[in-house]
């Protein structure tokens, strides 16, 4: 039997980042020059000692089964519990999708049940942030809630973007509206639900027999919880946390790494973020380049000007390229005076000689042109070829060609 | 039963003495190579890219390290049901409660495991070499010529790597070994052995059993240079990048040579990769105002001073106004603020104090032990 376990939604297709999800699932998107999104979540549980995890697959798996493994990167093979990749099934009735998120955990109650657990933990694959989820345990524990919801102080002006939680002195949820247009508070949901288990038993139950619901925990099962007076109780997260769901905040959340006005630490030794290691040599460095305010990986080789910018593992920046404001994902490659400015770079791509990604805000007569360019994996843009700011390039780019 | 072409032995401590104080608390095996390996990750994932499923080794003393490191062998595939990585401590064997000295008596106290062993051959390795060899070649050509024994070779190019520690072979015209020579910079025509040999494995332990009732010590000598005529010694020639490493001053070449793109190509060439042990740090972060030229850093690594010409191992850290030239800055250690340092070793967790300037010179790097405080 485990205290808490944990159930990751991985399934998400992540749709607003285009281009970098056709065949991966959004949790696999790398990050952060080693990462992906999903080592977040699986590091957090094993450094909050949350040693058993089911991961919810259904959008393009194959790259995060694999990734995922036997869960040792992550210290999660274990002989009871460790992680385990649950994807939609056949059953006797027939086989079915998952609907919704609450559905799809719906669909794997018999693996919560083989545990037995006190509580589930309902994370998703979509943030990048660090937490130490037993607090959140130690909340439930201390205040009797049925459920308690991780919540963060947003500014504002922007709480409209989000799910807010309405509370009362003591943290105490008394009213959820998802993005509305005047917000009562600046409480956001994260996303992260702890439930008793025999509470989310129940309401799952209600909810997958209640043929109006989109079997969605924020839309359908957290109000059905208020709306029958159980305690859900607002856990406070403070630090930074980062939804990456679509490419200008994932780009963001990439340069947040470099800036040391934020406060977002993973070199520190006490909150370690795993990951399945490429196996490279280190980095290169040549006499020719220049690397500053960039943070680079293990087979990288850097001959080139570096600036401001996120360098994956085997990534090759040659003689005389620039790669200023952007994020080179791993085995890509920038040629020989080739220029990349505000983009995101997937991988296996080569930017031949000359070629220009991206462009600069202050370069722009109109700004409302601007944005951050994005190749997809495996592409070629050819020699001398310019991609434009904002572009999403799904096919390769010939030589000379704009586009 | 599995049966496998060959095992894998390798002697963790030969050597050692070679490189002084780096090996004061770790064996030859474990010495850090290259940023984020040790010598012994380079045996080892040669003997698993060629096919061996059974690896022993061979340690003496200071082994902590080297197990630490090693671990249940997961890393290089080598966590198996049948065989896999086996470590071979000292008090195991028929000589136990005394620690053996040289091969030979090394070779009769774990007699008993390489008796239980399913493979026909044996490949010996001693971690001073620093190569990325082919095992499977080298056991091939052994099993298609017929050999006793067959010796990896290189012709060594580089005179500064003197004789110390070299056994070098003169070969007749058909390949076959018939002078071997010891301790001295290999003569005219002679190739230098890699340290790296397979011998069958019955044939082994005949010539172990033998030589060590007549108290013989050196492997090399005692059994393959006695035994020049009546066995059939054979060579496999290495022609890729290869480095003896038998002073603290080869191992600072030997590790600056890697600054060469050739050399790492050689090398870490990615369809034989090289498998270590995986230490989970986050990307090298460049600050503002770093100033890097021609040097390798390591994953973890935090530069915000100048280096050149140096080698970052994983998790050093070099603060802002200091300034690193010809340097090896080994795990975790720290350098702060203004101090300069040129030809240092610095190995795993040494502290370098602010505005310090330390000075080794190209013939004789100045190494600072593991923990040191400056």
């Amino acid at each position: 039997m485990k205290e808490t376990i944990a159930m990751l939604l991985a399934g998400g297709q992540g749709s607003r980042l285009y281009a970098l999800t056709q065949t991966i699932a959004k949790p696999a998107v790398p990050y952060g020059g080693k990462y992906r999104i999903i080592d977040f979540p699986l590091s957090n549980c094993i450094n909050s000692g949350i040693d058993t995890v089911g991961v919810l697959t259904q959008y393009q798996p194959l790259e995060l089964n694999a990734y995922i493994g036997d869960g040792r990167p992550w210290d999660l093979d274990r002989l009871e519990g460790g992680v385990h990749v649950l994807s939609p099934y056949q059953k006797i009735e027939g086989s079915d999708w998952y609907r919704g998120t609450a559905n799809a955990i719906y669909q794997n109650f018999g693996f919560i049940e083989k545990y037995n657990p006190e509580y589930v933990l309902i994370l998703s694959g979509d943030h990048i942030y660090k937490m130490n989820y037993s607090k959140m345990v130690d909340l439930l524990k201390k205040t009797d809630a049925s459920v308690v919801i991780s919540v963060l102080e947003v500014p504002k002006e922007e709480a409209s973007r989000f799910g807010i939680m309405n509370t009362d002195k003591d943290d105490v949820i008394i009213d959820f509206e998802e993005k509305p247009e005047f917000p009562k508070s600046n409480l956001a949901s994260m996303g992260i639900y702890l439930f008793r288990w025999d509470v989310l038993n129940k309401y799952l139950e209600d909810d997958n027999n209640n043929p109006n619901s989109s079997n969605d925990f924020g839309k359908d099962v957290i109000p059905a919880l208020l709306n029958t007076g159980k305690k859900l109780v607002a856990y406070r997260f403070e630090g930074y946390w980062k939804d990456v769901g679509t490419i200008d905040s994932l780009w963001e959340a990439n340069m947040d790494l470099i800036n040391p006005n934020v406060p977002f630490d993973i070199w520190a030794d006490d909150w370690r973020i795993y990951c399945r290691n490429p196996g490279r040599p280190p980095q290169y460095v040549s006499n020719d380049a220049v690397i500053q305010n960039s943070i680079a990986t293990a087979g990288s080789s850097i001959d080139g000007n570096v600036d401001f910018s996120v360098i994956f593992d085997g990534v090759e920046i040659h003689k005389n390229a620039t790669v200023r404001d952007s994020i080179i994902m791993p085995g890509s490659i920038v040629e020989e005076g080739a220029e990349v400015h505000y983009s995101i770079i997937a991988e296996d791509v080569v930017i031949k000689k000359g070629a220009k990604v991206g462009e600069r805000p202050e370069n722009m007569d109109d700004i409302e042109n601007w944005g951050v360019s994005v190749v997809a994996a495996g592409l070629t843009i050819g020699e001398g070829a310019f991609v434009r700011p904002k572009a999403m390039v799904y096919d390769s780019v010939g030589e000379g060609e704009e586009c | 039963m599995l049966t496998n072409k060959a095992m894998g032995l390798i002697f963790a401590n030969m050597h050692s003495s070679s490189v002084g104080n780096m090996t004061a608390q770790r064996t030859m095996a474990s010495l850090p190579f290259a940023g984020r390996y040790r010598l012994v990750d380079f045996c080892l994932s040669s003997f698993v890219r060629g096919g061996l499923r059974e690896v022993g080794v061979i340690v003496k003393e200071n082994y902590h390290s080297l197990m630490n490191h090693l671990g249940s062998g997961k890393e290089w595939d080598l966590s198996r049901k049948i065989a896999g990585l086996m470590v071979y401590p000292p008090f195991i064997g028929s000589l136990s409660g005394t620690v053996y000295h040289g091969k030979i008596a090394a070779l009769y106290n774990v007699l008993p495991y390489i008796k239980e062993s399913g493979s026909k051959h044996v490949v010996l390795a001693d971690c001073d070499h620093v190569s990325n060899f082919n095992t499977a070649e080298l056991v091939n050509n052994h099993i298609d010529n017929g050999a006793d024994v067959t010796i990896l070779c290189y012709e060594q190019q580089n005179k500064d790597e003197g004789g110390l520690n070299a056994t070098s072979v003169l070969r007749d015209e058909n390949g076959r070994v018939i002078d071997i020579d010891f301790n001295r910079p290999p003569k005219e025509n002679y190739l230098v052995s890699m340290n790296i040999m397979v011998i069958n494995r019955e044939l082994l332990i005949e010539l172990v059993e033998d030589a060590y009732s007549h108290r013989m010590i050196v492997l090399e000598r005692d059994i393959l240079q006695h035994h020049i005529k009546d066995l059939f010694i054979n060579t496999v020639v290495y022609d890729g990048f290869v480095r003896r490493i038998n002073s603290v001053q080869s191992y600072f070449t030997s590790s600056m040579s890697l600054l060469e793109p050739d050399n790492r190509k050689c090398l870490f060439d990615p369809l034989k990769p090289i498998y270590t042990k995986v230490n989970d740090d986050a990307p090298a972060r460049y600050g503002i105002g770093c100033n890097v030229k021609n040097s390798l850093v390591a994953d973890g690594c935090i530069i915000e001073g100048e280096i050149e010409n140096c080698l970052l191992f994983r998790g050093a850290k070099v603060r802002s106004g200091s300034v690193l030239k010809n340097c090896i800055i080994m795990q975790d250690t720290v350098i702060e603020e203004g101090a300069s340092l040129s030809y240092v070793i610095a190995d795993k967790e040494v502290k370098i104090g602010k505005d310090r300037s330390l000075m080794g010179y190209e013939s004789y790097p100045l190494y600072i032990q593991k923990g040191s405080v400056v």
